[in-house]
Protein backbone atom coordinates (compact mmCIF):
# COMPACT_ATOMS: atom_id res chain seq x y z
CA UNK A 1 0.00 0.00 0.00
CA UNK A 2 3.20 2.22 -0.68
CA UNK A 3 2.24 4.97 -3.51
CA UNK A 4 -1.26 5.96 -3.93
CA UNK A 5 -0.98 8.64 -6.56
CA UNK A 6 0.18 5.80 -9.18
CA UNK A 7 -2.87 3.78 -9.85
CA UNK A 8 -2.87 -0.53 -10.34
CA UNK A 9 -5.76 0.15 -12.96
CA UNK A 10 -6.80 3.28 -14.60
CA UNK A 11 -10.09 3.36 -16.57
CA UNK A 12 -10.57 6.69 -18.59
CA UNK A 13 -13.73 7.71 -20.60
CA UNK A 14 -14.29 4.13 -22.09
CA UNK A 15 -17.32 3.41 -23.97
CA UNK A 16 -18.25 -0.03 -25.49
CA UNK A 17 -20.71 -1.13 -27.96
CA UNK A 18 -22.44 -4.55 -28.61
CA UNK A 19 -23.02 -4.10 -32.67
CA UNK A 20 -25.32 -0.97 -32.50
CA UNK A 21 -26.33 -1.44 -28.27
CA UNK A 22 -24.39 1.07 -26.26
CA UNK A 23 -23.52 -0.68 -23.44
CA UNK A 24 -20.90 1.55 -21.62
CA UNK A 25 -21.23 5.57 -21.96
CA UNK A 26 -17.64 6.66 -20.74
CA UNK A 27 -17.07 6.13 -17.52
CA UNK A 28 -13.54 6.84 -15.69
CA UNK A 29 -12.50 5.30 -12.63
CA UNK A 30 -9.12 3.64 -10.89
CA UNK A 31 -8.56 0.99 -8.35
CA UNK A 32 -5.30 2.01 -6.22
CA UNK A 33 -3.01 -0.87 -4.73
CA UNK A 34 -4.73 -2.62 -1.54
CA UNK A 35 -7.83 -1.10 -2.06
CA UNK A 36 -11.08 -3.01 -1.93
CA UNK A 37 -13.39 -1.29 -5.08
CA UNK A 38 -16.59 -1.87 -5.79
CA UNK A 39 -18.71 -0.89 -8.96
CA UNK A 40 -22.63 -1.63 -7.82
CA UNK A 41 -25.33 -1.57 -10.16
CA UNK A 42 -28.73 -3.10 -11.43
CA UNK A 43 -28.64 -5.75 -13.95
CA UNK A 44 -28.02 -4.10 -17.01
CA UNK A 45 -26.06 -1.66 -15.82
CA UNK A 46 -22.97 -2.90 -17.70
CA UNK A 47 -20.86 -4.12 -14.66
CA UNK A 48 -19.96 -7.17 -16.42
CA UNK A 49 -19.22 -5.24 -19.40
CA UNK A 50 -16.63 -3.25 -17.66
CA UNK A 51 -15.27 -6.56 -16.48
CA UNK A 52 -14.98 -8.10 -19.25
CA UNK A 53 -13.38 -4.70 -21.35
CA UNK A 54 -11.05 -4.43 -18.73
CA UNK A 55 -9.95 -8.67 -19.17
CA UNK A 56 -9.83 -7.52 -23.24
CA UNK A 57 -12.29 -9.90 -23.80
CA UNK A 58 -14.04 -6.93 -25.17
CA UNK A 59 -12.64 -3.66 -26.52
CA UNK A 60 -13.54 0.01 -26.21
CA UNK A 61 -14.71 2.41 -28.93
CA UNK A 62 -13.02 5.07 -27.51
CA UNK A 63 -11.40 5.66 -24.02
CA UNK A 64 -8.36 4.11 -22.45
CA UNK A 65 -7.77 1.70 -19.72
CA UNK A 66 -4.34 1.26 -18.52
CA UNK A 67 -2.94 -1.13 -15.61
CA UNK A 68 0.31 -0.71 -13.91
CA UNK A 69 0.93 2.41 -16.11
CA UNK A 70 0.86 0.40 -19.28
CA UNK A 71 -2.03 0.94 -21.98
CA UNK A 72 -4.71 -2.29 -22.62
CA UNK A 73 -5.34 -1.59 -26.11
CA UNK A 74 -5.98 -4.12 -28.88
CA UNK A 75 -3.98 -6.65 -27.01
CA UNK A 76 -5.45 -10.50 -26.78
CA UNK A 77 -7.32 -11.60 -23.44
CA UNK A 78 -4.43 -14.22 -22.48
CA UNK A 79 -1.48 -11.73 -22.90
CA UNK A 80 -3.58 -9.34 -20.09
CA UNK A 81 -3.47 -12.35 -17.88
CA UNK A 82 0.27 -12.72 -18.02
CA UNK A 83 0.48 -8.63 -17.12
CA UNK A 84 -0.93 -9.82 -13.58
CA UNK A 85 -5.18 -9.05 -13.82
CA UNK A 86 -7.07 -12.41 -13.10
CA UNK A 87 -10.98 -12.31 -13.29
CA UNK A 88 -13.44 -14.33 -11.75
CA UNK A 89 -16.37 -14.86 -14.30
CA UNK A 90 -20.08 -14.00 -13.44
CA UNK A 91 -21.41 -17.71 -13.15
CA UNK A 92 -18.15 -18.97 -11.95
CA UNK A 93 -17.10 -21.03 -15.41
CA UNK A 94 -15.22 -23.64 -13.79
CA UNK A 95 -14.21 -26.32 -16.21
CA UNK A 96 -17.05 -28.63 -15.11
CA UNK A 97 -15.18 -31.68 -16.29
CA UNK A 98 -11.57 -31.38 -15.05
CA UNK A 99 -10.63 -32.10 -10.86
CA UNK A 100 -10.28 -29.57 -8.55
CA UNK A 101 -6.86 -29.80 -8.74
CA UNK A 102 -6.89 -29.53 -13.15
CA UNK A 103 -8.68 -26.21 -12.51
CA UNK A 104 -6.48 -24.91 -10.25
CA UNK A 105 -3.70 -25.96 -12.57
CA UNK A 106 -5.17 -24.05 -15.10
CA UNK A 107 -5.53 -20.83 -13.20
CA UNK A 108 -1.50 -20.98 -13.17
CA UNK A 109 -1.27 -21.37 -16.28
CA UNK A 110 1.14 -18.16 -17.08
CA UNK A 111 3.16 -19.73 -14.07
CA UNK A 112 5.94 -22.20 -15.79
CA UNK A 113 7.70 -22.32 -11.91
CA UNK A 114 6.78 -25.60 -10.63
CA UNK A 115 8.22 -24.56 -7.18
CA UNK A 116 6.29 -21.39 -7.09
CA UNK A 117 3.32 -22.95 -8.30
CA UNK A 118 3.50 -25.62 -5.81
CA UNK A 119 3.48 -23.16 -2.63
CA UNK A 120 0.71 -21.06 -4.67
CA UNK A 121 -1.86 -24.22 -4.48
CA UNK A 122 -0.72 -24.66 -0.64
CA UNK A 123 -1.47 -21.15 0.05
CA UNK A 124 -4.82 -21.73 -1.97
CA UNK A 125 -5.99 -24.93 0.05
CA UNK A 126 -5.21 -22.76 3.44
CA UNK A 127 -7.51 -19.97 2.01
CA UNK A 128 -9.98 -22.72 0.69
CA UNK A 129 -9.56 -26.01 2.86
CA UNK A 130 -12.85 -27.54 1.57
CA UNK A 131 -10.65 -27.48 -2.13
CA UNK A 132 -8.11 -29.57 -0.84
CA UNK A 133 -10.90 -32.74 0.58
CA UNK A 134 -11.76 -32.45 -2.89
CA UNK A 135 -8.86 -31.87 -4.81
CA UNK A 136 -9.54 -35.28 -6.96
CA UNK A 137 -12.99 -34.62 -7.57
CA UNK A 138 -14.79 -33.35 -10.84
CA UNK A 139 -15.48 -29.91 -10.55
CA UNK A 140 -18.86 -29.94 -12.03
CA UNK A 141 -20.01 -32.11 -9.10
CA UNK A 142 -19.44 -29.57 -6.50
CA UNK A 143 -21.66 -27.36 -4.93
CA UNK A 144 -22.54 -23.63 -5.95
CA UNK A 145 -20.23 -22.03 -3.25
CA UNK A 146 -17.24 -24.79 -3.43
CA UNK A 147 -16.90 -24.08 -7.32
CA UNK A 148 -17.25 -20.05 -6.17
CA UNK A 149 -14.50 -21.13 -3.82
CA UNK A 150 -12.83 -22.60 -7.15
CA UNK A 151 -12.78 -20.28 -9.18
CA UNK A 152 -11.44 -17.26 -6.92
CA UNK A 153 -8.36 -20.30 -5.99
CA UNK A 154 -8.45 -20.39 -9.64
CA UNK A 155 -7.45 -17.35 -10.28
CA UNK A 156 -5.25 -16.41 -7.02
CA UNK A 157 -3.17 -19.17 -9.12
CA UNK A 158 -1.74 -16.51 -11.15
CA UNK A 159 -0.80 -14.27 -8.52
CA UNK A 160 -2.76 -11.54 -9.93
CA UNK A 161 -1.71 -8.10 -8.94
CA UNK A 162 -5.11 -7.19 -9.49
CA UNK A 163 -8.31 -9.47 -8.94
CA UNK A 164 -11.30 -8.99 -10.35
CA UNK A 165 -14.38 -10.15 -8.98
CA UNK A 166 -17.80 -10.37 -10.93
CA UNK A 167 -20.11 -11.28 -9.08
CA UNK A 168 -19.13 -13.49 -6.20
CA UNK A 169 -22.35 -13.79 -4.03
CA UNK A 170 -25.01 -14.86 -6.97
CA UNK A 171 -27.12 -17.96 -6.83
CA UNK A 172 -25.60 -18.71 -3.24
CA UNK A 173 -27.45 -19.23 0.40
CA UNK A 174 -27.29 -16.26 2.66
CA UNK A 175 -24.75 -18.11 4.67
CA UNK A 176 -22.22 -18.97 2.17
CA UNK A 177 -22.61 -15.10 0.63
CA UNK A 178 -21.12 -13.77 4.01
CA UNK A 179 -18.48 -16.93 4.00
CA UNK A 180 -16.86 -15.71 0.24
CA UNK A 181 -16.98 -12.04 1.44
CA UNK A 182 -15.29 -13.10 5.10
CA UNK A 183 -12.68 -14.56 2.34
CA UNK A 184 -12.56 -11.12 0.15
CA UNK A 185 -12.09 -9.58 3.25
CA UNK A 186 -9.24 -11.64 4.30
CA UNK A 187 -7.29 -11.59 1.11
CA UNK A 188 -7.15 -7.92 1.00
CA UNK A 189 -5.95 -7.97 4.57
CA UNK A 190 -2.87 -9.53 3.00
CA UNK A 191 -2.24 -7.17 0.70
CA UNK A 192 -4.46 -8.51 -2.54
CA UNK A 193 -5.87 -5.35 -4.51
CA UNK A 194 -9.85 -6.38 -5.70
CA UNK A 195 -11.97 -4.98 -8.10
CA UNK A 196 -15.73 -6.55 -6.91
CA UNK A 197 -18.81 -6.08 -8.86
CA UNK A 198 -21.40 -6.87 -7.20
CA UNK A 199 -25.78 -6.38 -7.39
CA UNK A 200 -25.30 -7.41 -3.57
CA UNK A 201 -24.68 -3.41 -2.67
CA UNK A 202 -24.85 -3.95 1.20
CA UNK A 203 -22.37 -6.52 1.30
CA UNK A 204 -20.31 -5.20 -1.75
CA UNK A 205 -20.28 -1.53 0.49
CA UNK A 206 -19.54 -2.76 3.67
CA UNK A 207 -15.95 -4.18 3.07
CA UNK A 208 -15.09 -1.70 0.03
CA UNK A 209 -12.34 1.14 0.29
CA UNK A 210 -14.60 2.90 -2.10
CA UNK A 211 -17.35 2.08 -4.48
CA UNK A 212 -18.79 3.32 -7.75
CA UNK A 213 -22.61 3.19 -8.89
CA UNK A 214 -23.48 2.16 -12.14
CA UNK A 215 -26.99 3.52 -14.35
CA UNK A 216 -26.92 2.17 -18.18
CA UNK A 217 -23.84 2.18 -18.57
CA UNK A 218 -22.86 5.58 -16.63
CA UNK A 219 -21.17 6.22 -13.33
CA UNK A 220 -24.14 8.39 -11.13
CA UNK A 221 -22.54 8.39 -7.92
CA UNK A 222 -18.71 7.55 -6.18
CA UNK A 223 -17.58 7.50 -2.61
CA UNK A 224 -16.05 5.64 0.15
CA UNK A 225 -17.92 2.81 0.79
CA UNK A 226 -19.55 4.10 4.23
CA UNK A 227 -20.48 6.88 2.70
CA UNK A 228 -22.28 5.50 0.03
CA UNK A 229 -24.10 2.98 2.67
CA UNK A 230 -25.02 5.87 4.49
CA UNK A 231 -26.65 7.97 1.76
CA UNK A 232 -30.07 8.15 1.36
CA UNK A 233 -30.09 7.67 -2.42
CA UNK A 234 -28.11 4.64 -2.28
CA UNK A 235 -30.09 3.45 0.12
CA UNK A 236 -33.33 3.63 -1.47
CA UNK A 237 -32.26 2.58 -4.98
CA UNK A 238 -29.76 -0.01 -3.77
CA UNK A 239 -30.42 -1.07 -0.01
CA UNK A 240 -33.95 -1.47 -0.09
CA UNK A 241 -34.99 1.99 1.78
CA UNK B 1 -10.85 -69.54 -37.07
CA UNK B 2 -12.57 -67.62 -40.36
CA UNK B 3 -14.45 -65.84 -37.73
CA UNK B 4 -10.83 -64.74 -35.80
CA UNK B 5 -9.65 -63.74 -39.29
CA UNK B 6 -12.84 -61.52 -39.71
CA UNK B 7 -12.60 -60.48 -36.40
CA UNK B 8 -8.70 -58.87 -36.85
CA UNK B 9 -9.38 -57.34 -40.23
CA UNK B 10 -12.36 -55.14 -38.64
CA UNK B 11 -10.47 -54.13 -35.82
CA UNK B 12 -7.46 -53.52 -38.65
CA UNK B 13 -9.93 -51.41 -40.49
CA UNK B 14 -11.59 -49.76 -37.17
CA UNK B 15 -8.33 -48.60 -35.95
CA UNK B 16 -7.86 -46.73 -39.52
CA UNK B 17 -11.18 -45.03 -38.81
CA UNK B 18 -10.36 -44.91 -34.98
CA UNK B 19 -6.91 -42.73 -36.32
CA UNK B 20 -9.16 -40.75 -38.86
CA UNK B 21 -11.72 -39.91 -36.08
CA UNK B 22 -9.67 -38.67 -33.49
CA UNK B 23 -9.09 -35.72 -35.87
CA UNK B 24 -12.49 -35.13 -36.26
CA UNK B 25 -13.73 -35.35 -32.87
CA UNK B 26 -10.44 -33.57 -31.25
CA UNK B 27 -11.19 -30.50 -33.97
CA UNK B 28 -14.99 -30.87 -33.07
CA UNK B 29 -14.51 -30.89 -29.08
CA UNK B 30 -12.06 -27.71 -29.59
CA UNK B 31 -13.78 -25.22 -32.38
CA UNK B 32 -17.02 -26.85 -32.53
CA UNK B 33 -17.17 -27.82 -36.20
CA UNK B 34 -17.13 -30.64 -38.84
CA UNK B 35 -13.96 -30.41 -40.55
CA UNK B 36 -15.44 -32.03 -43.60
CA UNK B 37 -11.95 -31.31 -45.43
CA UNK B 38 -10.17 -34.00 -42.66
CA UNK B 39 -11.02 -37.28 -45.46
CA UNK B 40 -9.21 -35.16 -48.13
CA UNK B 41 -5.95 -34.73 -45.67
CA UNK B 42 -5.62 -38.22 -45.56
CA UNK B 43 -5.54 -38.54 -49.42
CA UNK B 44 -2.85 -35.91 -49.00
CA UNK B 45 -0.71 -37.77 -46.83
CA UNK B 46 -1.13 -40.82 -48.78
CA UNK B 47 0.10 -38.94 -51.72
CA UNK B 48 2.92 -37.54 -50.36
CA UNK B 49 4.03 -40.79 -48.81
CA UNK B 50 3.57 -42.29 -51.80
CA UNK B 51 5.78 -39.89 -53.93
CA UNK B 52 8.11 -40.51 -51.09
CA UNK B 53 8.81 -43.82 -51.02
CA UNK B 54 7.20 -45.10 -54.73
CA UNK B 55 9.29 -42.19 -56.91
CA UNK B 56 12.25 -40.50 -54.73
CA UNK B 57 12.42 -44.07 -53.15
CA UNK B 58 13.18 -42.97 -49.86
CA UNK B 59 12.42 -45.33 -46.63
CA UNK B 60 8.86 -45.37 -45.75
CA UNK B 61 9.30 -44.20 -42.41
CA UNK B 62 10.92 -41.19 -43.80
CA UNK B 63 8.35 -41.11 -45.97
CA UNK B 64 5.12 -41.39 -43.20
CA UNK B 65 6.93 -38.36 -41.27
CA UNK B 66 7.36 -36.24 -44.46
CA UNK B 67 3.45 -36.75 -44.86
CA UNK B 68 2.69 -36.51 -41.23
CA UNK B 69 4.91 -33.28 -41.40
CA UNK B 70 3.32 -31.73 -44.38
CA UNK B 71 0.10 -32.27 -43.48
CA UNK B 72 0.16 -30.74 -40.45
CA UNK B 73 1.11 -27.43 -42.14
CA UNK B 74 -1.76 -28.35 -44.62
CA UNK B 75 -3.54 -28.64 -41.61
CA UNK B 76 -2.79 -25.27 -39.95
CA UNK B 77 -3.01 -23.87 -43.28
CA UNK B 78 -6.33 -24.78 -43.63
CA UNK B 79 -7.58 -23.51 -40.15
CA UNK B 80 -5.70 -20.14 -40.63
CA UNK B 81 -7.23 -19.38 -44.34
CA UNK B 82 -10.60 -20.68 -44.11
CA UNK B 83 -12.08 -21.19 -40.69
CA UNK B 84 -10.41 -18.76 -38.47
CA UNK B 85 -11.78 -15.44 -40.28
CA UNK B 86 -15.70 -17.56 -39.44
CA UNK B 87 -14.56 -17.89 -35.34
CA UNK B 88 -17.70 -15.61 -34.97
CA UNK B 89 -19.98 -17.12 -37.83
CA UNK B 90 -23.12 -19.44 -37.68
CA UNK B 91 -21.99 -23.18 -37.78
CA UNK B 92 -23.47 -23.53 -40.87
CA UNK B 93 -21.79 -21.23 -42.63
CA UNK B 94 -18.24 -22.85 -41.04
CA UNK B 95 -19.80 -26.41 -42.25
CA UNK B 96 -20.51 -24.89 -46.10
CA UNK B 97 -17.15 -23.80 -46.04
CA UNK B 98 -14.94 -26.93 -44.77
CA UNK B 99 -16.88 -28.66 -48.18
CA UNK B 100 -15.33 -26.39 -49.85
CA UNK B 101 -12.25 -26.89 -48.53
CA UNK B 102 -12.94 -30.56 -49.05
CA UNK B 103 -13.85 -30.01 -52.66
CA UNK B 104 -10.62 -27.98 -53.25
CA UNK B 105 -8.33 -30.43 -52.01
CA UNK B 106 -9.90 -32.85 -54.35
CA UNK B 107 -9.62 -30.94 -57.16
CA UNK B 108 -6.11 -29.47 -56.17
CA UNK B 109 -4.95 -33.23 -55.90
CA UNK B 110 -6.82 -33.92 -59.27
CA UNK B 111 -4.76 -31.14 -60.64
CA UNK B 112 -1.01 -31.62 -59.52
CA UNK B 113 -1.70 -36.12 -59.07
CA UNK B 114 -4.57 -36.74 -62.24
CA UNK B 115 -7.11 -39.02 -61.85
CA UNK B 116 -5.39 -42.02 -62.85
CA UNK B 117 -5.27 -44.05 -59.93
CA UNK B 118 -2.05 -44.85 -58.20
CA UNK B 119 -0.63 -48.73 -57.17
CA UNK B 120 0.68 -47.58 -53.46
CA UNK B 121 3.34 -49.66 -52.22
CA UNK B 122 2.86 -50.87 -48.72
CA UNK B 123 5.05 -49.38 -46.27
CA UNK B 124 5.38 -52.30 -44.94
CA UNK B 125 5.66 -54.71 -47.82
CA UNK B 126 3.12 -57.63 -48.37
CA UNK B 127 4.47 -60.69 -46.10
CA UNK B 128 1.67 -62.17 -43.67
CA UNK B 129 2.43 -63.93 -40.24
CA UNK B 130 0.84 -67.71 -40.55
CA UNK B 131 -0.42 -68.88 -37.34
CA UNK B 132 -2.39 -72.30 -36.33
CA UNK B 133 -0.36 -73.96 -39.59
CA UNK B 134 -1.22 -71.40 -41.60
CA UNK B 135 -5.07 -71.53 -40.90
CA UNK B 136 -4.75 -68.16 -39.61
CA UNK B 137 -3.09 -65.31 -41.96
CA UNK B 138 -2.67 -62.11 -40.37
CA UNK B 139 -0.73 -59.60 -42.62
CA UNK B 140 2.26 -57.28 -41.49
CA UNK B 141 -0.17 -54.12 -42.58
CA UNK B 142 -2.78 -55.46 -40.15
CA UNK B 143 -0.47 -55.77 -37.18
CA UNK B 144 1.13 -52.16 -38.29
CA UNK B 145 -2.15 -50.58 -38.20
CA UNK B 146 -3.55 -51.89 -34.96
CA UNK B 147 -0.09 -51.26 -32.92
CA UNK B 148 -0.09 -48.01 -34.69
CA UNK B 149 -3.85 -47.29 -33.42
CA UNK B 150 -2.79 -48.72 -29.88
CA UNK B 151 0.29 -46.48 -29.69
CA UNK B 152 -1.59 -42.96 -30.73
CA UNK B 153 -4.11 -43.55 -28.45
CA UNK B 154 -2.03 -44.45 -25.38
CA UNK B 155 0.37 -40.83 -26.19
CA UNK B 156 -2.81 -38.86 -26.80
CA UNK B 157 -4.29 -39.87 -24.15
CA UNK B 158 -1.58 -39.04 -21.81
CA UNK B 159 -0.81 -35.65 -23.65
CA UNK B 160 -4.99 -34.82 -23.27
CA UNK B 161 -4.69 -35.74 -19.42
CA UNK B 162 -1.27 -35.06 -17.91
CA UNK B 163 0.78 -31.89 -19.92
CA UNK B 164 0.18 -28.71 -19.28
CA UNK B 165 -1.08 -28.59 -23.37
CA UNK B 166 -3.05 -31.26 -23.34
CA UNK B 167 -5.23 -29.83 -20.38
CA UNK B 168 -5.12 -26.64 -21.21
CA UNK B 169 -6.78 -28.06 -25.00
CA UNK B 170 -9.77 -29.29 -22.58
CA UNK B 171 -9.80 -25.85 -20.70
CA UNK B 172 -11.01 -24.66 -24.57
CA UNK B 173 -13.00 -27.59 -25.17
CA UNK B 174 -15.44 -26.72 -22.17
CA UNK B 175 -15.42 -22.68 -21.64
CA UNK B 176 -13.22 -20.95 -24.38
CA UNK B 177 -13.38 -17.38 -22.44
CA UNK B 178 -12.73 -18.90 -19.12
CA UNK B 179 -9.88 -20.13 -21.14
CA UNK B 180 -8.88 -17.35 -22.57
CA UNK B 181 -9.52 -15.43 -18.45
CA UNK B 182 -6.22 -17.94 -16.98
CA UNK B 183 -3.74 -16.92 -19.98
CA UNK B 184 -4.65 -19.41 -22.55
CA UNK B 185 -4.10 -18.58 -26.03
CA UNK B 186 -7.08 -20.00 -27.71
CA UNK B 187 -6.51 -19.79 -31.22
CA UNK B 188 -3.21 -20.99 -30.84
CA UNK B 189 -4.48 -24.40 -29.00
CA UNK B 190 -7.03 -24.54 -31.68
CA UNK B 191 -4.30 -24.25 -34.30
CA UNK B 192 -2.38 -27.34 -32.07
CA UNK B 193 -5.43 -29.38 -32.51
CA UNK B 194 -5.53 -29.27 -36.44
CA UNK B 195 -1.63 -30.14 -36.09
CA UNK B 196 -2.47 -33.29 -34.00
CA UNK B 197 -5.66 -33.91 -36.15
CA UNK B 198 -3.83 -33.68 -39.47
CA UNK B 199 -0.64 -35.02 -38.62
CA UNK B 200 -2.63 -38.51 -37.63
CA UNK B 201 -4.70 -38.18 -40.63
CA UNK B 202 -1.40 -39.02 -42.44
CA UNK B 203 -0.49 -41.55 -40.64
CA UNK B 204 -4.20 -43.24 -41.46
CA UNK B 205 -3.14 -42.43 -45.02
CA UNK B 206 -0.40 -44.08 -45.26
CA UNK B 207 -2.10 -47.10 -43.52
CA UNK B 208 -5.23 -47.12 -45.53
CA UNK B 209 -2.72 -46.98 -49.05
CA UNK B 210 -1.04 -49.90 -47.88
CA UNK B 211 -4.05 -52.07 -46.62
CA UNK B 212 -6.13 -51.16 -50.23
CA UNK B 213 -3.74 -49.68 -52.38
CA UNK B 214 -5.83 -47.95 -54.76
CA UNK B 215 -4.78 -43.84 -54.21
CA UNK B 216 -6.92 -41.48 -56.10
CA UNK B 217 -7.85 -38.11 -55.19
CA UNK B 218 -11.04 -39.13 -53.94
CA UNK B 219 -9.41 -42.15 -51.68
CA UNK B 220 -10.33 -39.69 -48.18
CA UNK B 221 -13.62 -39.30 -48.45
CA UNK B 222 -15.64 -42.95 -48.10
CA UNK B 223 -12.91 -43.36 -45.48
CA UNK B 224 -13.57 -39.52 -43.86
CA UNK B 225 -16.85 -40.17 -43.92
CA UNK B 226 -17.05 -43.64 -42.19
CA UNK B 227 -14.88 -42.09 -39.42
CA UNK B 228 -17.03 -39.40 -38.76
CA UNK B 229 -19.88 -41.85 -38.22
CA UNK B 230 -17.19 -43.71 -35.86
CA UNK B 231 -17.05 -40.25 -34.21
CA UNK B 232 -20.29 -39.81 -33.85
CA UNK B 233 -20.94 -43.37 -32.93
CA UNK B 234 -18.70 -42.93 -29.66
CA UNK B 235 -19.52 -39.46 -28.98
CA UNK B 236 -18.46 -36.95 -30.86
CA UNK B 237 -16.61 -34.70 -28.82
CA UNK B 238 -14.72 -37.62 -26.72
CA UNK B 239 -11.55 -39.28 -27.52
CA UNK B 240 -11.80 -42.53 -25.86
CA UNK B 241 -15.21 -42.53 -27.83
CA UNK B 242 -13.72 -42.09 -31.54
CA UNK B 243 -11.12 -45.29 -30.42
CA UNK B 244 -14.16 -47.55 -29.65
CA UNK B 245 -16.51 -46.06 -32.05
CA UNK B 246 -13.72 -46.86 -34.83
CA UNK B 247 -12.91 -50.11 -34.02
CA UNK B 248 -16.42 -51.06 -33.64
CA UNK B 249 -17.30 -49.47 -36.82
CA UNK B 250 -14.47 -51.83 -38.70
CA UNK B 251 -15.69 -54.81 -37.14
CA UNK B 252 -19.49 -54.43 -37.74
CA UNK B 253 -18.55 -53.12 -42.11
CA UNK B 254 -16.05 -56.47 -41.97
CA UNK B 255 -18.77 -59.01 -40.20
CA UNK B 256 -21.58 -57.33 -42.53
CA UNK B 257 -19.50 -58.06 -45.67
CA UNK B 258 -18.51 -61.33 -44.38
CA UNK B 259 -21.91 -62.87 -43.10
CA UNK B 260 -24.91 -60.42 -44.32
CA UNK B 261 -23.56 -58.88 -47.97
CA UNK B 262 -20.79 -57.34 -49.42
CA UNK B 263 -23.28 -54.47 -50.88
CA UNK B 264 -25.67 -54.37 -47.82
CA UNK B 265 -22.37 -53.57 -45.73
CA UNK B 266 -22.35 -49.43 -45.89
CA UNK B 267 -26.53 -50.03 -45.21
CA UNK B 268 -25.48 -52.13 -42.03
CA UNK B 269 -23.05 -49.79 -40.67
CA UNK B 270 -25.52 -46.85 -40.77
CA UNK B 271 -28.41 -48.96 -39.40
CA UNK B 272 -26.83 -49.97 -35.99
CA UNK B 273 -25.42 -46.08 -35.75
CA UNK B 274 -29.36 -45.14 -36.09
CA UNK B 275 -30.22 -47.54 -33.51
CA UNK B 276 -26.94 -46.81 -31.44
CA UNK B 277 -27.81 -43.11 -31.77
CA UNK B 278 -31.47 -43.65 -30.92
CA UNK B 279 -30.65 -45.46 -27.40
CA UNK B 280 -27.92 -43.00 -26.65
CA UNK B 281 -28.36 -39.80 -28.26
CA UNK B 282 -24.84 -38.39 -27.59
CA UNK B 283 -23.02 -41.85 -28.72
CA UNK B 284 -21.77 -44.47 -26.59
CA UNK B 285 -19.04 -42.36 -24.55
CA UNK B 286 -20.71 -38.91 -25.25
CA UNK B 287 -21.98 -36.62 -22.30
CA UNK B 288 -25.23 -35.57 -22.21
CA UNK B 289 -24.45 -31.91 -22.24
CA UNK B 290 -27.15 -29.71 -20.52
CA UNK B 291 -26.87 -26.28 -21.92
CA UNK B 292 -26.80 -23.66 -18.86
CA UNK B 293 -28.58 -20.42 -19.37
Amino acid sequence: MSDNNQPILKVENIHVHYGSIHAIKGISFEVHEGEIVTLIGANGAGKSTTLNTISCLLHPTSGSISFLGETLAKIQPHKVVEKGLAQVPEGRRVFAQMTVQENLEMGAYTQTNAQDNAEELEKVFALFPRLQERRKQIAGTLSGGEQQMLAMGRALMSRPKLLMLDEPSMGLAPILVEQIFDIIADLHKTGATILLVEQNAQMALSIASRGYVLETGRIVTTGTGQELLSSPAIKKAYLGG
Amino acid sequence: MVFLNFFISGISLGSIYAIIALGYTMVYGIAKMLNFAHGDVIMVGAYVCFYAVARYELPPVLGVLIAMLLCTFLGIIVERLAYKPLRQAPSLAVLITAIGVSYFLQNAALLLWSSNPKVFPSIIGRGAYKLFDGALSVSHVTVLTIVTCLLIMIVLSLFINKTRLGKAMRACSEDKSAAQLMGINVNATISLTFAIGSGLAAVAGALLCSAYPTLMPTTGSLPGIKAFTAAVFGGIGSIPGAFLGGLMLGVIEIFAKAYISSQLSDAVVFAVLIIVLLVKPAGLLGKQVTEKV
